[in-house]
């Protein structure tokens, strides 16, 4: 099946060729930071998380939404989203890797990243998170590539993936959670130390992955003779839009909790990120864009006329999958060091360098999901001639 | 054609099995006991604990600019002088009242309270939170005497201690330390560190295996650091802290610190 991915158009390879370029210049960078050390990115003692824990934070979200496609398929039998899990499978497949990637550059010492498996520690949640993740792609890449091939060969999948597929729902859920459990079980950190974290980062995850699938439908319906469906298209909107509104909802109760408490360590966090504290306001501009783009969004998602119009579906669905980065890929992870635990405020901003390395782990991602796509979009064309 | 390749997935099937059995056979091997005998010298105790005696320490700063307890910690464990505050390295370092305490610093306290430093190192917890979070064990607790310790050959760089950790106590190296410690000044009975890796006080865990106190404790003349076992009814700190009332940093957070502040 992989030959598919070989057989492709001027836009195809050059687009290959874009991504390899950012991902070499990416993969040059990170040997400058594996000679030099963390110190070529902005992080400090203080912010010692940055872009790369942030990017990772968002990325598992993305990965997650697969089980918005692949639940209602396999479990209501919604026959309209059986032509796009594949999509949503290889989506996941491609943003875990992503996940892997930034955890890998932003450790200290990435060569003794085994020592997590040769001590593994039950007790750390990142353990579980490398469990997790890995079953994660595991189960996707298998599920995805098997269920391709008996589709190319007009047979009904193996009996075996089944199981694979009931286990992948809850495991798409486990990996935010999980996730959000290496923030919300932190003493002293109070931005992070809320019990809605997971269910937070679930809701926005339901909102921003299936936002990128809808965007990537229209660009297949488009550029192959793929046609993901108008039903499923619509369908992920519904999702979307619930998603989005259960995300700002959640959001708004933390916010409710901080100032209505008043409890300093709760406020200061939100105060930071909203107004500044202590003289410092790195990230005031990006999170009120965030919460513009979060209400465009909404008002472009909730009314059904709206949302079925596609020009608008595709700006709300921008608009919601750059609110939530800015949300979650900028802001959640610095601002749980702003203020740090002495009560003092040191800035964080990413370096070039750092800058390199994120846009090459994206660019590596989104090429793994060129190849991948490619190979689906591929069999779908070839079952319909 | 298809027997070599028969053949090559036989040898590599039996090299495979031989390698993942070699571990096996290893730790079989092995022999029970332990390698090495303790030092009969060394200091033991269930709990480790330090007082910060600041009224000493404080007379100890005005008069003649104190710092003979860094000096001797960061001297003797090979800490390197980083001059950019965002990557210093800090094992025992001086903090205002209100940065150390921010839960319960107010601004009527008394002047000396709040213009004088206070000193601070990692509070040894008795419930710690770096320990819980490490994915690799590179840092754990002691088990016989409770000390936090630190493995730098093991540490992965990840920082999850650092999130963990609510007290600062922890440092990691963004760039190679070395070149920051002057040659002659290393002293070659303790590791010098290499970047990528978080590191911290650990009690001087290699001074009290040999029977001596930690080198802060040592280096301090007006004795306003205290080291002892808490969970010793009879020990000087037990002494000293039903005798006066003290302080510890962010107790709320149920870490149980063992480091406790006199004023």
């Amino acid at each position: 099946m992989l030959e598919k991915a070989f057989k492709g158009g001027q836009k195809y390879w050059s687009l290959l060729l874009g991504l390899l370029v950012l991902s070499g210049i990416g993969f040059a960078c990170f040997m400058l930071q594996l000679n030099q050390g963390l110190r070529i990115t902005g992080m400090s003692r203080d912010v010692s998380w940055g872009f790369y824990i942030a990017q990772f934070t968002f990325l598992v979200g993305v990965a997650a939404s697969a089980v918005m496609v692949v639940l209602p398929y396999y479990l209501h039998h919604v026959k309209e989203f059986g032509r796009i899990t594949i999509l949503g499978e290889f989506l996941a497949v491609s943003a875990v890797t992503m996940c892997l990637l930034f955890i890998v550059v932003d450790l200290g010492q990435p060569m003794r990243l085994l020592n997590v498996l040769l001590h593994p520690t039950p007790n750390s949640i990142l353990f579980w998170d490398m469990v997790v993740l890995n079953g994660y792609l595991f189960l996707n890449a298998v599920i995805g590539w098997t269920v391709l091939s008996a589709e190319r060969k007009e047979m009904p999948p193996p009996t075996w993936v089944k199981p694979l597929i009931y286990v992948s729902i809850p495991w798409a859920v486990s990996i935010h959670t999980v996730t959000a459990f290496l923030y919300a079980g932190l003493p002293g950190r109070h931005f992070w130390l809320t019990a809605i974290m997971a269910a937070r980062f679930l809701a926005s995850a339901f909102a921003s992955g299936p936002s990128l699938l809808i965007l990537l439908c229209f660009l297949i319906r488009k550029r192959t003779n793929f046609d993901p469906g108008q039903s499923a298209i619509d369908k992920l909107s519904k999702i979307v839009t619930y998603a989005m509104i259960t995300s700002v909802f959640f959001l708004l109760l933390e916010i409710f909790t901080a100032f209505y408490s008043k409890i300093p360590g709760h406020m200061h966090g939100f105060i930071y990120q909203f107004t500044g504290y202590e003289g410092h306001a790195e990230l005031v501009p990006f999170m009120w864009l965030s919460v513009i783009l979060s209400v465009t969004a909404l008002i472009l998602l909730i009314p059904p006329q709206f949302r079925s119009n596609e020009k608008l579906l595709k700006i709300a669905c921008l608009t919601v999958f750059f609110g939530l980065y800015l949300e979650k890929g900028v802001g959640l992870v610095v601002t749980g060091f702003i203020p740090n635990v002495f009560d003092k405020v040191t800035p964080y901003v990413p370096t070039v360098p750092e800058l390199a390395i994120t846009v090459g782990v994206w660019a590596t991602g989104f090429l793994i999901m060129a190849v991948l796509y490619k190979v689906a979009i591929g069999v779908k064309e070839e079952i319909r001639a | 054609m298809e027997k070599d390749r028969r053949e090559f997935l036989k040898i590599g099937g039996i090299s495979v099995l031989g390698l993942s059995a070699l571990p096996v056979f290893e730790a079989l091997a092995q022999e029970k006991g332990p390698r090495y005998k303790p030092d009969p010298k060394a200091l033991k105790g269930t709990q480790w604990a330090m007082i910060v005696d600041m009224k000493k320490c404080w007379e100890q700063q005005d008069k003649r600019q104190c710092k003979d307890c860094i000096l001797a910690c960061h001297k003797i464990h090979n800490v390197p002088e980083i001059p950019d505050p965002k990557r210093e390295i800090k094992w025992l370092w001086m903090e205002e009242y209100k940065h150390a305490f921010p839960d319960q610093a107010h601004e009527y306290a008394p002047e000396k309270v709040k213009e004088n430093p206070f000193m601070l190192l990692c509070n040894h917890c008795t419930n710690p939170p770096c320990v819980r979070v490490c994915p690799t064990k590179a840092t754990f607790k002691r088990t016989q005497d409770g000390i936090v310790m630190m493995d730098f050959h093991r540490c992965i760089g990840c920082r999850y201690c650092m999130a963990g950790c609510p007290y600062g106590a922890r440092s990691f190296n963004w760039g190679d330390p070395r070149p920051y410690l002057k040659p002659e000044d290393i002293n070659m009975t303790y590791p010098t560190r290499r970047k990528g890796v978080v590191e911290k006080c650990t009690f001087c865990y290699e001074r009290i295996d040999e029977g001596l106190q930690p080198a802060c404790v040592e280096a301090c003349k007006v004795k306003a650091l205290i080291f002892g076992d808490v969970t010793d009814p009879k020990s000087e700190v037990r002494k000293i802290l039903s005798g006066h009332y003290s302080l510890r940093r962010k107790i709320e957070l149920g870490t149980g610190p063992n480091v406790y502040y006199l004023i």
